[in-house]
């Protein structure tokens, strides 16, 4: 009896270690991923990320070495501070204030002690950083701009934050993304695949060699570089010529649909929101709530769009067969559309208009009777309306482009819903929105979308989805853009409607915009707005406004020019767009007195005025 | 040695045994194998292993040579020598992360504790075998204590606490050789109550006993005798005493890391960077292992050297790692078919000399291997003692293979022996 007692223990310690060794090797898996987080150092490998160039083959962004001196508290020992800061070039105050800043954040992590250091300093401190424990000098990459402009296209980019950790797993605290433009369109192109190295770790946390001899590490894929649509030059020249107003240039290149100049001002230059001072700098921009320099004007800005409209409605009225080239209007320095309903024009009393003379004196009376037939033409003005409201569409208005960069708005084009919303007894007709005849109203567009429209014109009837990027290295780019898109307009009524552009610059309301032995066919416009100021409606003074293509025959360029509150088309937008035109095509711009007067000419008092908080004058 | 030898020699307990030191030093082969002496120098701790290992093997079959008497009759004087050695290292004993245990000897350490556990079986089982021993009395009683823990009381402050409570092992080689049942119930009781009160405290667990105490006299004593109601009564009050002395004892007898290695294994305190941290440790290393481990030398806690003392006392955790649960269980099984053997064989000795001795070398295995695999994988308070042929150690080796080598000498003479 007493002697089976030992094998009773002993066959029941083996069953009970059994048990146990059981529970934690087969039954449990925490111990694997403690394991891993215990003894194996996952390191990244990063790719340098892809360079930027423009259409012509110009390097517009590359990289840039900077220096970051960094430190871990916890392991600084007693320094001669004195020698320290002499080579640092910083007095004692700044050490012992970078440090305790550091030791607040933590005492075991690195933090940047100093961010960006030259590289002679680096070269100088290099040498003598072993005697300084705690501090070591980390090697980042950062971009390099090598042009002043193109910000709004080019975006930024920083470093991740926490939704961006929590959509895409890829990202690890600390890593950079594309945030803003072609870089955050094309993050995934520009960024590569960063490789990953499993190191094995001792108990001191130091590396001791690869893990599993190497076998699960991956190596980095190298990303591709961009060439964009962007002329380089012509975007520089364009925001010059900007320079002092508020507004846009967007041109695009009829035949591929390609962005060749996108200039918004008030702008910045991309390389303030580079390295050290990003945050501060990007707050200062954001606070700008007046010149808003973020804010893509070319791409997000939603203005009417004025004169330049009615090309859009003459077309529609050839499609239904409203109107024939032929139609004639007479114009008595405006008309009346209801009992004291008056729509002005300038035209002179008596004026009588066809569809030519109607573009290039841009005769409101002329374009509100195309309309007004359009509309009425089935005697349902919902019927009509809706018509016309889809011809508008298939230009691409009134919805996003399809562009490849993050930011746009949609701009507004109304359908017979809309109407009915509004006049719930459904007693509405052409009159009641007749203001869209001559682009103002509800009708609300971005210059992006202007100048796609002027290509479809250039075109005769269909337009490739505008897009900033050319030619990626490897890959081709989205199918999207490589197939044309047809309006609903036949291409046979587009060549009255051109005639008409082509005189606005021969003898319209755009002879400035003439360049020597190219002819360009344009339009402009004068468009009223409206901003509200301490809860009142106040008129400002009119944006100027010209959209144009040249050469008439086989157009190379269709460009889309506003400037906020420069009045008249013919006074700021037609120029600039010309010595657009003329640069782009001839290389050179003979016009100096015109380019001269363009890049002097400021609009600064005219911003002023509805901040001064004094009464002003507009239109002058 | 003639060929009738080696037909009685018990070639299965040598096969597991040649098997348990062939996966300690692999085992420490892989700990060690980044070290950058040659493998086979004495200096890596593979190459003196390795070493040892030939020199037991040399050893066990020594032991075989001289007659089997010589073990019984010298073991009073090996007992003697013993104790001689183990005070002697009060004045001579070299120093060793704080333990005075070792004796050095032109670069070699020697562990006189190791060899004690092996010679005071030896005179436990001369005095338990001899005609006129009868543990039933108590001066038989007395001696066999004083045999047990007399070198346990020796090594205890040196310190060895692990080589200590070894020796307790003894007390289930007494209780086989017919100790009163008592004292092994009452060792265990106390154990019990002592875990016990720590984890529910001293009321309640005071509570409970007389509860049950009372439950028995009134309701299952039916009987009622005088003699056996005083004796329950006198039981209770004992182990209430004891119980209200357990706090006492844990917090002043106690030093804070006897109290820390018993909170941790209690769960009456997580802690995983302290003292808890190499209970933490070789848990993550032997889970991390799987079923089929990570493979040869592919251990990363072991690579990376996280388990403290993974040679020595936690040997298992490589094991654990590196060869996963099947591995693990290969060496479990080997120690039951070890112990099982000998205990089997026991019965087939035809003098108690031997019978007892294979007792002694059972209780010693058992209690080396319970407490050390009970601590690697959390289940004891950590007790620092190493895994027999597995851990690195030359004395613990050899002290195991002589402990081994004379229990097959005296196996393979059972018939001889008449």
């Amino acid at each position: 009896m007493r002697k089976s007692l030992l094998f009773v223990i002993v066959i029941s310690s083996g069953v009970i270690f059994t048990i146990r060794l059981f529970s934690l090797q087969v039954f449990s898996s925490d111990y694997e991923s403690q394991s891993l987080q215990n003894s194996v150092l996952k390191e990244y490998i990063y790719p340098e990320r892809g360079f930027i160039y423009d259409r012509n083959g110009t390097l517009i962004v590359e990289n840039q070495p900077t220096y970051d001196l960094m430190v871990v508290p916890r392991q600084l020992q007693r320094i001669d501070t004195t020698e320290f800061c002499k080579l640092l070039k910083i007095n004692k105050k700044i050490l012992v204030d970078k440090i305790n800043e550091a030791r607040a954040y933590s005492t075991r992590k690195p933090s940047v002690f100093l961010a960006q250091l030259s590289k002679s300093d680096y070269a100088a401190l290099q040498e003598k950083l072993w005697k300084y424990r705690g501090f070591y000098v980390q090697k980042r990459a950062v971009r390099k701009y090598n042009t002043f402009s193109a910000s709004n296209i080019l975006g930024y980019i920083s470093e991740v934050n926490r939704f961006d950790l929590r959509r895409d797993p890829y990202y690890q605290s600390g890593e950079l993304i594309g945030r803003q433009g072609i870089e955050k369109t094309y993050e995934k192109i520009l960024r590569g695949v960063k490789g990953v190295r499993y190191l094995q770790r001792d108990k001191f946390n130091r590396v001791i060699g690869p893990y599993q001899k190497g076998e699960l590490d991956t190596l980095p894929t190298k990303p591709q570089d961009i060439y964009l649509t962007i002329d380089i030059a012509l975007q520089e020249y364009g925001q010059k010529l900007l320079q002092n107003k508020r507004g846009g240039i967007v041109a695009i290149e009829p035949e591929t649909g390609e962005i060749l100049v996108n200039v918004s001002t008030p702008t910045y230059p991309p390389d303030l929101l580079v390295g050290r001072n990003r945050s501060e700098n990007f707050t200062v921009l954001k606070n700008d709530t007046i010149n808003r320099p973020l804010f893509d004007r070319g791409l997000q800005g939603q203005y009417p769009p004025g004169s330049p409209f009615k090309l859009v409605n003459a077309l529609i009225a050839l499609q239904e067969k409203a109107i024939t080239p032929r139609f004639s209007v007479q114009c008595n320095e405006g008309h009346y559309y209801g009992r004291n309903d008056f729509m002005k024009c300038h035209c002179s009393n008596g004026t009588k208009n066809r569809l030519n003379s109607g573009i290039y004196n841009s005769c409101n009376t002329y374009f509100a009777n195309v309309y007004r037939r359009t509309i009425d033409r089935l005697n349902d003005p919902k019927k009509g309306m809706d018509i016309w409201s889809n011809h508008v569409k298939s230009f691409g208005m009134g919805n996003y482009l399809g562009y490849d960069h993050p930011t746009g708005q949609k701009g507004f084009i109304p359908n017979s819903d809309y109407y009915n919303y509004w006049y719930p007894n459904q007693r509405w007709g052409a009159t009641t929105s007749l203001s869209n005849s001559i682009g103002q109203g509800e009708v609300l567009t971005t210059p992006i979308q202007l100048a796609n429209m002027v290509a479809t014109i250039a075109n005769r009837g269909f337009f490739f989805k505008p897009h900033f990027v050319k030619k990626l290295q490897r890959d081709s780019i989205a199918e999207k853009f490589r197939k044309p898109n047809y309006t609903t307009i036949d291409s046979i009524y587009f060549e009255p409607v051109v005639e008409g552009m082509s005189n606005v610059v021969k003898w319209g309301t755009a002879r400035i915009a003439r360049v020597p032995g190219i002819e360009v066919c344009g339009k402009t416009g004068t468009v009223e707005n409206f901003v509200r100021i301490e809860g009142e409606k106040v008129q400002l003074t009119d944006h100027s406004m010209f959209v144009a293509f040249a050469p008439r025959e086989n157009p190379k360029i269709a460009v889309a020019v506003f400037v906020e509150n420069g009045y008249w088309g013919g006074r700021w937008a037609a120029p600039i767009a010309s010595l657009v035109i003329e640069k782009y095509l001839t290389g050179n711009v003979r016009r100096t007195y015109l380019e001269n007067r363009m890049i002097n000419g400021s609009l600064v008092d005219e911003y002023q005025k509805p901040l001064s908080g004094k009464s002003f004058e507009i239109n002058e | 040695m003639n060929n009738k030898f080696i037909l009685k020699f018990d070639w299965y307990t040598f096969l597991v045994y040649i098997a348990l030191v062939t996966i300690g030093l692999i085992n420490i082969y892989s700990i060690g194998h980044t070290q950058e002496e040659s493998m086979l120098s004495l200096n890596h701790t593979f190459g003196k292993q390795l070493f040892f290992g030939l020199l037991s093997i040399g050893l066990i079959f020594f032991i075989q040579f001289p007659k089997v008497k010589v073990y019984e009759r010298y073991s009073s004087i090996f007992y003697l020598i013993i104790l001689a050695l183990l005070i002697g290292l009060f004045v001579f004993g070299k120093e060793v992360s704080g333990a005075k245990s070792w004796y050095s000897i032109s670069g070699f350490s020697f562990q006189p504790a190791e060899f004690a556990k092996v010679i005071t079986a030896l005179a436990l089982t001369k005095h338990l075998s001899e005609i006129n021993t009868d543990l039933t009395t108590l001066s038989d009683q007395l001696t066999s204590f004083v045999l047990i823990f007399l070198p346990a009381l020796i090594i205890l402050p040196q310190p060895d606490p692990g080589s200590t409570v070894v020796f307790l092992s003894f007390l289930l080689v007494l209780h086989t050789e017919e100790l009163p049942s008592q004292y092994l119930l009452s060792f265990i009781g106390l154990i019990v109550l002592f875990i016990i009160t720590l984890l529910i405290g001293n009321t309640i667990a005071t509570a409970i006993v007389l509860g049950l105490g009372l439950l028995y006299i009134f309701v299952l004593d039916k009987k009622r005798r005088r003699k056996r109601l005083l004796s329950t009564l006198l039981t209770l009050v004992l182990a209430s005493t004891f119980i209200q002395s357990v706090d006492f004892v844990f917090e002043n007898v106690f030093e804070q890391r006897h109290r820390d290695r018993f909170n941790i294994v209690l769960g009456r305190e997580v802690d995983t960077q302290g003292i808890g941290y190499n209970i933490n440790q070789s848990q993550i290393a032997i889970g991390s292992g799987g079923v089929l481990g990570k493979g040869f030398l592919e251990g990363t806690q072991t690579k990376g050297n996280f388990v403290p003392e993974q040679q020595t006392d936690y040997i298992f955790t490589t094991v654990g790692e590196e060869w996963g649960f099947v591995g693990s269980f290969v060496v479990i099984v080997l120690f039951m078919v070890l112990m099982l053997r000998i205990l089997l064989t026991s019965r087939r000795q035809k003098n108690n000399f031997s019978r007892i001795y294979c007792y002694c070398v059972v209780c010693l295995l058992f209690a080396h291997f319970s407490i050390n695999l009970g601590m690697v994988l959390g289940l004891l308070p950590t007790i620092g003692i190493p895994l027999p042929y597995l851990s690195y150690g030359g004395s613990n080796l050899l002290a195991f293979s002589l402990l081994l080598g004379i229990y097959l000498k005296l196996d393979a003479n059972r018939i001889n022996e008449w």
